[in-house]
């Protein structure tokens, strides 16, 4: 039988959404892409959204990496999508604050994010979850600063 | 000495890791150091740290006599001429870099051509890109066969009259596979090209006489070979480092400098500017008296034995790949492996939870991932002090990561 601790870090739904990934693919009608990748391990990450208006109207990524890695992009994207640019960068600083651990706002619903918060007990691998993440980041700073 | 015995002189085997024993499958990343290192490294600083080289002091006399005396052991290790060929650095990247500073961008020109193997770890690969790009010089690459081995056929074929520089690596960090330097050797000085062999993962596990290959350039770290870290060698050819220029400036290496103008010491000081890595020196000698004292052939016979077990134990598991040569006796040291369907990551975290420390991404060497068609992989390395019964946890911990991973969820 798997340990609890295992469990704790590989919790159903993460499995899930490796095996499953929701929002893989390339957005050919989209306006920001961000490439990125941890040089330490090898993961890396495509990530294409569609933001008009304020508004993260579509978003996709594509890429390789462990199930931490892959799960948390293929989260991040089910959650940011149709979001206002303002409530994902929200939830980017919550994510981050979460996977270190530290106490974070509980005012936005993050569905299954949430079960992400174990990866704080493996400090290896905090890096792994938060690849997607500080992608689409820098990616809807990056189109703010150039409109 | 036996096994056991020579287990107990590395304390930090002794101990749980997430409620299990430890079983470090990790040396080729940092191997551990035994008690005698340790000891060496805790009396210099508290009975007689000083300077080397300068003041005339007791314990600066002693320090520099240790320190000298560190150099004469390397020497004899690995069989150079004279001290004058062994230069002490920070680690064979600080010892590659070196040659790539002070040898290849002095003497290289457009045209020539400086020829690498695809399965180079990045500390022997990138200053030689970095070379080729700042001389205009080109770099080129002996092709692998399927198994991850350099062919003669292909050697021949590779190394032109315009190579200069052949640079190789001794052992691959991640296939294991032990490359016929001597044969590159020859080859090379027949078409007139010098040869750097990156020994890092070579001087850890077996004997290393650079006579006897009679390479240029050799390069291997302390922190592999039971030593501390921050302590590596370079040796050279003296006549090679004797037309070579110093990368590095300053105090220690001069002879007499004036208002525009200076000159060196001899060598092999004229490499090490500043103060030298002088508790490093004298813990890798430790760590060769260490590993002159169990003897290579005990340590390579023993790492035969386990690497057999490893290549059949891990061979059974369905779904596991191993890469590199699948007879042990044609690689050393390291097992490199990936399991379908479960990323190295996560591999490696299941195994943690085990207690099992393995290494998992891309090994520094990006370069050998594309050519085997991965992102990463996981891999397990040895020495001494790993046991049969290491192996089997590992194994178990493999069988526990794929059950994990394909029933679990």
């Amino acid at each position: 039988m798997p340990s609890n601790n295992l469990e704790t870090l590989y919790r159903q739904v993460i499995m899930d959404h490796y095996k499953k990934p929701r929002n893989k693919g390339i957005l050919e009608d989209g306006n920001v892409t961000i490439d990125m990748n941890n040089p330490t391990c090898g993961d890396r990450i495509r990530l294409t959204m569609k933001e008009e208006n304020g508004k993260i109207a579509d978003v996709k990524f594509e890429g390789e990496g462990c199930s931490i890695s892959m799960a948390s992009a293929s989260m991040m994207t089910d959650v940011i999508k149709g979001k206002d640019t303002e409530t994902a960068l929200r939830l980017a600083h919550i994510f981050s604050e979460m996977i270190q651990g530290k106490e974070y706002e509980t005012s936005e619903d993050l569905g299954d994010i949430e079960a992400l918060s174990g990866v704080s007990k493996f400090p290896a691998r905090i890096k792994c979850a938060t690849l997607a993440w500080k992608a689409m980041e820098k990616g809807l700073l990056k189109n703010q600063s150039e409109s | 000495m036996v096994l056991h015995l020579i287990r107990d002189q590395f304390p930090i085997l002794n101990q749980e890791v997430n409620g299990h024993p430890l079983v470090y499958l990790d040396s080729a990343a940092t191997s551990q150091k035994p008690l005698s290192v340790l000891q060496v490294l805790d009396d210099y600083y508290k009975s007689y740290n000083s300077n080397v080289h300068r003041g005339v002091h007791t314990l600066g006399t002693k320090a520099t006599d240790a320190y000298e005396l560190a150099r004469e052991k390397v020497r004899k290790f690995i069989n150079a001429r004279s001290t004058e060929e062994v230069v002490f650095t920070r680690g064979t990247t600080t010892s590659l870099n070196m040659i790539a500073y002070g040898y290849a961008r002095i003497f290289l020109k457009p045209g020539d051509e400086i020829v690498i193997s695809i399965m180079e770890h990045h500390s022997n690969l990138i200053p030689w890109q970095q070379a080729a790009k700042a001389t205009g010089a080109t770099l080129k690459y002996f092709p692998l066969q399927s198994d991850g081995t350099l062919s003669l056929e292909d050697i021949k074929q590779t190394i032109t009259e315009k190579t200069k520089i052949v640079a190789i690596t001794h052992v691959s960090n991640v296939l294991g596979t032990v490359n016929p330097i001597k044969d590159i050797v020859r080859i090379a000085h027949e078409k007139g090209a010098i040869v750097v062999v990156d020994g890092a993962q070579a001087a850890p596990h077996f004997a290393v006489d650079v006579q006897d290959l009679d390479c240029d350039f050799y390069a291997f770290s302390g922190h592999k070979m039971l030593g501390p870290t921050g302590i590596g060698v370079l040796y050279g050819k003296k006549a090679l480092f004797e037309k070579m220029e110093p990368v590095e400036f300053g105090g220690e290496m001069i002879d007499f400098v004036e208002l525009y103008d200076s000159t060196w010491k001899e060598l092999p000081w004229k490499f090490e500017a500043g103060t030298p890595i002088i508790a490093g020196a004298i813990g890798l000698a430790k760590a060769i008296d260490f590993l002159q004292s169990v003897g290579f052939d005990t340590i390579q016979k023993h790492e035969q034995q386990l690497m057999e077990y490893a290549l059949n134990k891990l061979g059974e598991i369905k779904g596991v790949t191993i890469y590199g040569p699948r007879e042990a006796s044609r690689r050393s040291g390291v097992i490199t492996f990936n399991i379908d369907g479960v990323h190295p990551h996560d591999v490696a975290t299941v195994l943690d939870t085990e207690g099992i420390a393995i290494r998992a991404g891309h090994h520094c060497a990006q370069p050998l991932m594309k050519w085997l068609k991965v992102t990463a992989t996981a891999r397990a390395s040895f020495h001494i002090y790993n046991t049969m019964e290491d192996i089997d946890r590992l194994a178990e911990g493999l069988l526990k990561s794929k059950e994990f991973f394909t029933h679990a969820f």
